[in-house]
């Protein structure tokens, strides 16, 4: 059985259909990219996935580990185990960035029924990842986001995937707004990440992330469904090609 | 041709209150005439209604309709209910000063641990022994304010505080006001005095014992803050659920002072707090902050004038109002900017959050500005959680009402994080955390 399963899945959003019957198989340990043009219904994938209000499922199902995905609250799917890294991360001031990350990981340990953190123990375990993505203790104590860098931005939102454990990673264009030097240390946390027991849902427009996070599986996407899959090689071909073909053929 | 005034119901009401209070009002002679000199004043004027500006939102003659008996004195049993509350309802390390149903309870205050430096007496005590004129005048002052007259006329006991030249008083010094009795009314005032260059914390709890409802609360304070001084002044308003609570200050800034002001209200089916600040002495300083939490029916309103007087001053106004289910808030600032108070530096925010689709804001910033070398601002917003933030903090397990409790939260932070002294902020903040938690 595949850890993420997406049957036949048709969403729209304010009467407007963006999935047109995509269907998509992710398997424990594997990591997929999906590429494809601004408007084919990436982010849609992947804000379905992980819960986002607003959207319309018209058909379909949406698996995870045998169970029905979309009968679950947005914040039940994180519980299962479900991690969306947001292309854009808000910034909520008064929030400092640690006491999110505290009710963020007991929020999910609870639910759980695990033991949550001490404060002791959270600080020492926050730190560790922090330091190993080079994110200084001062930004953990502003703001959650405010005033971040792109590239403290998307640091953060891999410090809290670190953290949080989840077992499906869905990066939604990561290397957004990043320079070739937090690129590489973004990648390398994902890197870090990856594990026989986690899946990975890298989405891109570019080819030059894959060169840092090498993926399983790329899949391109048109016009709301899948049109092909195949191994890395598919993104050198993709670069040489381009979209259109894929956007004709649908 | 003579004037022939028609009085209400109400106002009939409230004639009979005075007359039944006047007994036992304390202060005969030079006090009693202030006294009936301030009743006529609110009889004047009756109960605010909306035709009035400054209580446009909050028609008391609507909201309340009348002025209730006054409160009899606490029994010994009304005294053990009030403990309990005082006890719930403690500042850590607070000196505490109480007051049940008007009256000064000093078996229940810490009047033993006062520190030097800081001298508190009795108002009833001040009343009923002053001859002097200015000093009879200074605790019972008024503005135009009906309800301030109101407070004048039948103010039952509160405290007289002086704290001496360049004394830093260390521990915060805490008023307690708890109400035990039903359908009954409490007026209480307090006078506060800081010498130059003084340092002092003082905070104001309205509190109720098991048992009381449906009280009417009208308090003031008037305070002297001294050159050079600086007093931190937290209002915390958790009174009964259907228990109204009008309170006022009167206070005036001296010159290189400091007044960091701070009021919180979270219960209470009537709630209005108003304060009128001076900045009296050049290069003086206001940081005023203030949080509503609103739910049920609940009708909060904090409405706050800051008078720039002399040049070189500074005010910083931060509102904020946080209402849920049918309840309504209102926020209202006027600063004035008097002609010749140069160089004035004043700024003002209301924003209002509204968690449900039957809240009601009403957010109020004016300016009054008759000098032109200054630099005023003023911002107003209200509306909903970001329903953006919350998916985010959902995406990363926090549950409905936890996502929102933390962007409340952050949300109250701004006005929460400039209470001084900081240990009064966790104070704060957990009585935050306690009317969120009463959400989930």
């Amino acid at each position: 059985m595949a850890l993420l399963e997406v049957r036949d899945l048709h969403v729209g959003i304010e009467g407007c259909e963006i999935l047109r019957g995509l269907d998509l198989a992710v398997n424990a340990g594997e990591v997929h990219a999906i590429m494809g043009p601004n408007g084919s219904g990436k982010s849609t994938l992947s804000h379905v996935i992980s819960g986002k209000p607003g959207y319309q499922v018209n058909a379909g199902q949406i698996l995870f580990n045998g169970e029905d995905l979309l009968a679950m609250e947005a914040s039940e799917r994180a519980t299962r185990g479900v991690f969306l890294a947001f292309q854009y991360p808000v910034e909520i001031p008064g929030a400092t960035t640690m006491n999110f990350l505290r009710a963020a990981l007991n929020a999910q340990r609870k639910a759980r029924t695990q033991t949550e953190f001490s404060t002791p123990d959270f600080i020492k375990r926050v730190r560790e990842v922090a330091n190993s993505l080079n994110i200084p203790q001062s930004m953990l104590k502003r703001g959650l986001n405010v005033g971040f860098s792109g590239g403290e931005k998307k640091r953060n939102e891999i410090l809290q995937m670190a953290l949080l454990e989840p077992s499906l990673c869905i990066l939604d264009e990561i290397d957004s707004g990043l320079d070739i030097d937090a690129l590489r240390i973004v990648a390398g946390g994902i890197n870090s990440l990856r594990s026989s027991e986690r899946a990975m849902i890298v989405i891109s427009h570019y080819r030059r992330l894959l060169d840092y996070i090498v993926p399983d599986v790329v899949h391109v996407m048109s016009k709301g469904q899948i049109r092909k899959s195949g191994g890395k090689e598919l993104a050198l071909e993709l670069e040489a090609c381009g979209y259109a073909q894929f956007e004709d053929a649908a | 041709m003579k004037q022939v005034m028609t009085k209400t119901v109400a106002g009939r009401a409230t004639d009979d209150v005075f007359a039944a209070a006047h007994g036992r009002l304390p202060g005969s002679g030079l006090v009693a005439h202030i006294r009936a000199r301030a009743f006529e004043a609110y009889q004047r004027a009756g109960l605010p209604h909306r035709r009035i500006e400054a209580w446009k939102y909050t028609d008391l003659r609507t909201l309340i309709g009348a002025v209730l008996p006054l409160a009899p004195r606490p029994d010994a049993a009304a005294l053990m209910r009030a403990a309990v509350s005082v006890k719930q309802t403690a500042v850590d390390r607070a000196v505490k000063l109480v007051l049940v149903d008007g009256i000064f309870a000093p078996e229940l205050s810490d009047v033993d641990s006062l520190e030097d430096g800081v001298d508190v007496w009795s108002l009833r005590e001040v009343l009923e022994d002053t001859t002097d004129s200015a000093m009879a005048g200074l605790v019972l002052s008024t503005t135009t304010d009906a309800v301030i007259s109101l407070n004048a006329a039948m103010a039952t006991d509160g405290f007289v505080i002086t704290i001496a030249e360049g004394e830093a008083v260390k521990r915060p010094i805490q008023i307690v006001h708890v109400a035990t009795g039903s359908l009954v009314s409490n007026f209480t005032r307090s006078y506060l005095q800081l010498g130059q260059g003084a340092h002092a914390a003082v905070v104001e709890s309205f509190v109720s014992a098991e048992g009381a409802s449906g009280y009417q609360t009208n308090d003031a304070t008037i305070a002297l803050v001294g050159d050079e001084a600086s007093l931190s002044h937290i209002r915390l308003a958790s009174d009964a659920a259907d228990a109204v609570n009008i309170s006022s200050s009167i206070i005036a800034v001296g010159a290189k002072a400091k007044l960091d002001f701070f009021s919180m209200t979270c219960s209470g089916s009537v709630s209005r707090y108003q304060g009128f600040v001076t900045l009296t002495g050049e290069g003086s300083k206001l940081s005023a902050n203030a949080v509503n939490l609103i739910r049920h029916k609940q009708h909060v309103d904090t409405t706050m004038v800051v008078d720039h007087a002399v040049p070189h001053c500074t005010s910083r106004e931060k509102f904020r109002a946080v209402i849920d289910e049918c309840g309504r808030s209102v926020l209202q600032g006027r600063i004035v900017v008097r002609p010749g108070a140069q160089k004035t530096d004043a700024t003002l925010t209301t924003r209002a959050l509204l968690l449900s689709d039957e809240a009601r804001a009403d957010n109020k910033p004016e300016l009054e500005i008759l000098a032109d070398d200054v630099t005023c601002g003023h911002g107003s917003t209200s509306g909903a959680l970001d329903g953006a933030l919350v998916f985010y903090l959902r995406a990363r397990g926090l549950s409905e009402k936890d996502a929102q409790a933390l962007l409340i939260g952050a949300f109250l932070g701004e006005a929460i994080e400039e209470i001084v002294p900081e240990s009064l902020r966790d104070f704060v903040t957990a009585q935050t955390e306690h009317w969120m938690q009463a959400r989930r």
